[in-house]
């Protein structure tokens, strides 16, 4: 129902309003970032016991409230469901979707919207009951499938049975605890989503332990922030600032020392920090030490990995391909310079 | 104009005067005004969807209604009746296999909220502190929680008495068994030949219409009471059953097929055998129903109600029994009052049917406004849609009530 009103209002806000001014003064008008994420979905972004949002995908939106308003409080989060969230980005309900959302051609050109980089690196996974005996996707044929709806996972599911011969049953829902519910309930044989998201969604589930993810990753997942197509400014204030938290992780600097980091003689850090004279915030409309105060607020990327989702979080995520990349990994941020 | 009569002898005007006193030339004038600012707003909302959309780089069509559908769909009956297969079927084809889960969940529903309806609705007047009780509870309990509530209960409900995956229940003995992924059944296969049976029971069905108006008019003019039930059961089971038996009997049931051994995961009833009815479906069914009931029990026991007194203690007088001064007497005038807000229900049920989004069954909010909206992101279009095919459903039940109403109204000799 929600949603159906969410889309009414979205085709009117597109047939009504005049053209909207750039995101950034808008944003500094109301002096709040509103920050579009998801219904809960534990290490991303998820309301605590005291409704704070925390995340990794929530930090991206303090990271950028932090760079442009300089409070990471400022930011009103908006819950949306995998459905929703495309149309409420487009129409202008929201600023910026934070919300383990895959970068795909279809949504960076025909849905209305911009990705601004990638925050996570992903791949979709399958979960089964263990109790079933399957150890292999391929061993699936004729299986009843829970998922959200409105995500690549239906896409993807649909692609691989349908290469590998195989026949299956889809129920897709529109809310993620719906999802684990009907999972849950023996609805279904099997519950895929993004492998983040299925190592977020089991601690939903009754028995943890009585479920085991399959060995196949069967899709490209590459998660990330995005902004509304067409404010290209607003674009690159979020693809730097996420790029700023990642090449903060390279050079080491943290929360706790970035302020003493600003003395440091590392040109590189100082132009990050936006120490002495270096200025790449004006560029951006943004005050010179606009990374400086991002990473005040959320720490670098490796901070906010390890504390929302890393091995010492209930998720248990190794940083694996999201290590830097001379670990290892593919996080590669463009240099600030 | 000191007097009123003055007002009969009003002074001739010329020219623009003439025109401002004139009521039809200002109410022409007013209307078009309003003409005016209405097709100004449209233009305004228009023109700015344009530029909205060229910022945002989109355009408007329909262009992408022959593209394929790479999606996966609940198997329903729309998807039994399009032949939907993802990545060969057209998202034009979703819109077909959307309306008609919408259409089917919209026609079941009706009918049987229709009889419940009734039921309650009479039930709720009856002299017996049982019934009567019965039905005032479950009309206020029906009424006063939340539809998508009641959606969600029967979802859980339904999964919470199924028996697992891997197991069966018998849900109508010897015809339908189900577990948490759904209710299976006996599916027709037909063979050649077959169409004939199918002439036999439109023959037999325009042979009893034809009797029933033959007795009528018989009792009409002398009296006489013919047996029209059992005659119009022998000729509709009769004429059928015959042409079956001579055909040849083209026609085989395929019953649902259990398996309770190998393999975990191919245990229970396998997919594609026999007929199906998604648990999710059965749950719509359920709260819509039953909802939508108890709002049509309430009218009907209004419209019972606003027939008067008398009328009911003329018909005792005449000897007739309750069933029949009810169905006779009391119900066609009830109808006069029933009709009209009936058809809002009707309606009702075919809108609310929308909120199976919130459990996954796939009908057309849930599917063509979800799920192909967020893979081409045609707001406007998709909207558009959605609100002509709502319209149109809406349009085509008033029509059709207002025929029946029509149909049923008093007719005073
Ligand atoms: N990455 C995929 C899937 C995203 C998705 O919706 N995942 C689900 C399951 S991990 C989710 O976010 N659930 C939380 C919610 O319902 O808000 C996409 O962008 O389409």
């Amino acid at each position: 129902m929600k949603s159906t009103l969410l889309t009414i209002a979205a085709a009117a806000t597109l047939t009504a309003g005049a053209a909207a001014a750039s995101t950034l003064d808008d944003v500094k008008a109301a002096g709040k970032l509103k920050c579009g994420v998801s219904q809960g979905l534990p290490g991303f972004s998820n309301p605590d016991d005291s409704g704070k949002w925390t995340g990794l995908d929530v930090d991206m939106c303090r990271a950028v409230a932090a760079a442009v308003l300089g409070d990471a409080e400022a930011v009103e989060y908006v819950s949306l469901s995998a459905k929703d969230r495309f149309t409420a980005l487009s129409s202008g309900e929201i600023d910026i979707l934070s919300r383990n959302t895959t970068w795909t051609i279809t949504r960076d050109t025909d849905l209305g919207i911009s990705f601004a980089g990638v925050n996570y690196y992903d791949g979709q996974g399958m979960m089964v009951p263990a109790n079933l005996g399957v150890s292999s996707a391929t061993e699936l044929d004729g299986a009843t499938i829970c998922t959200n709806t409105g995500t690549t996972t239906e896409l993807n599911i649909t692609d691989y049975f349908k290469q590998h011969g195989m026949t299956f049953e889809l129920v897709a829902l529109e809310n993620s605890n719906e999802v684990v519910a009907a999972y849950g309930a023996g609805r279904c044989d099997v519950f895929t989503t993004d492998r983040s998201g299925l190592a977020a969604e089991r601690l939903k589930l009754a028995d943890p332990d009585a479920h085991v993810v399959l060995p196949e990753t069967i899709s490209k997942e590459p998660l990330g922030p995005s902004t509304r197509a067409g404010d290209e400014q607003w674009n690159k204030i979020v693809r730097w600032t996420l790029n700023a938290l990642i090449e903060a992780e390279e050079y080491g600097i943290t929360a706790a020392n970035a302020d003493e980091m600003m003395g440091s003689d590392n040109p590189s850090v100082k132009r990050i920090l936006g120490a002495g004279d270096n200025d790449y915030g004006a560029a951006l409309g943004l005050d010179k030490d606009w990374a400086a105060k991002a990473i005040k607020a959320v720490g670098n990327y490796g901070e906010s990995y390890e504390r929302n989702v890393g091995v010492n979080t209930p998720l248990k995520l190794d940083r694996g391909v999201n290590s830097l990349w001379n670990q290892g990994g593919f996080l590669y941020a463009a240099p600030i310079r | 104009m000191t007097t009123t009569n003055e007002v009969d002898q009003e002074p001739e005007r010329t020219g623009l005067a003439a025109l401002v006193y004139d009521s039809k030339a200002r109410s022409l004038f007013f209307q078009g005004v309003l003409a005016i600012i209405i097709l100004a707003m449209i233009y305004l909302a228009v023109q700015n969807a344009a530029q909205n959309l060229a910022d945002q780089g989109k355009e408007f069509g329909f262009d992408f209604f022959d593209r394929p559908s790479d999606v996966q769909i609940l198997t329903t009956f729309g998807t039994w009746l399009i032949g939907y297969v993802p990545g060969e079927s057209t998202i034009f084809d979703v819109l077909k296999l959307s309306v008609a889960n919408t259409l089917i969940l919209a026609v079941v529903g009706i009918f049987f909220a229709t009889i419940l309806g009734f039921l309650m609705g009479i039930m709720r007047l009856s002299n017996n502190f049982v019934i009567k009780g019965f039905a005032t509870i479950y009309i206020e309990v029906m009424r006063n929680i939340p539809l998508l509530l009641q959606i969600f209960f029967w979802n859980a409900a339904l999964r919470l008495i199924a028996p697992g995956p891997r197991d069966s229940g018998t849900f109508v003995p010897g015809l339908l068994q189900y577990n948490t992924k759904g209710i299976y059944g006996p599916f027709p296969i037909t063979h050649d030949g077959f169409y004939l049976t199918v002439i036999a029971v439109i023959i037999a069905i325009g042979a009893t219409i034809a009797y029933g108006k033959y007795a009528k008019k018989l009792q009409e003019s002398t009296g006489k009471q013919s047996p029209v039930f059992l005659v119009s059961i022998g000729i509709l089971v009769g004429l059928p059953a015959v042409v079956f038996l001579i055909t040849g009997r083209p026609l085989t049931i395929e019953w649902p097929n259990f398996v309770s051994e190998g393999p975990m995961l191919r245990r229970g009833f396998e997919r594609g055998i026999g007929s199906y009815i998604a648990p999710e479906f059965m749950a719509l069914f359920l709260a819509l129903t039953t909802y939508t009931a108890a709002f049509i029990g309430e009218i009907v026991r209004a419209g019972i109600q606003a027939v008067p007194r008398g009328q009911s203690e003329a018909s005792e007088a005449l000897g007739l029994p309750g069933g029949l001064t009810m169905r006779k007497v009391i119900l066609p005038q009830a109808f006069r009052v029933i009709i009209p807000p009936l058809t809002s229900q009707y309606l009702n049920l075919t809108k609310n049917s929308s909120l199976a989004a919130a459990i996954g069954y796939p009908e057309l909010v849930a599917v063509f406004a979800g799920t192909i909206l967020n893979q081409v992101g045609r707001a406007i279009e998709i909207v558009a849609v959605v609100i002509i095919v709502y319209l149109t459903i809406s349009l085509l039940t008033s029509m059709f009530m207002n025929w029946f109403n029509n149909r049923v109204k008093l007719v005073e000799r």
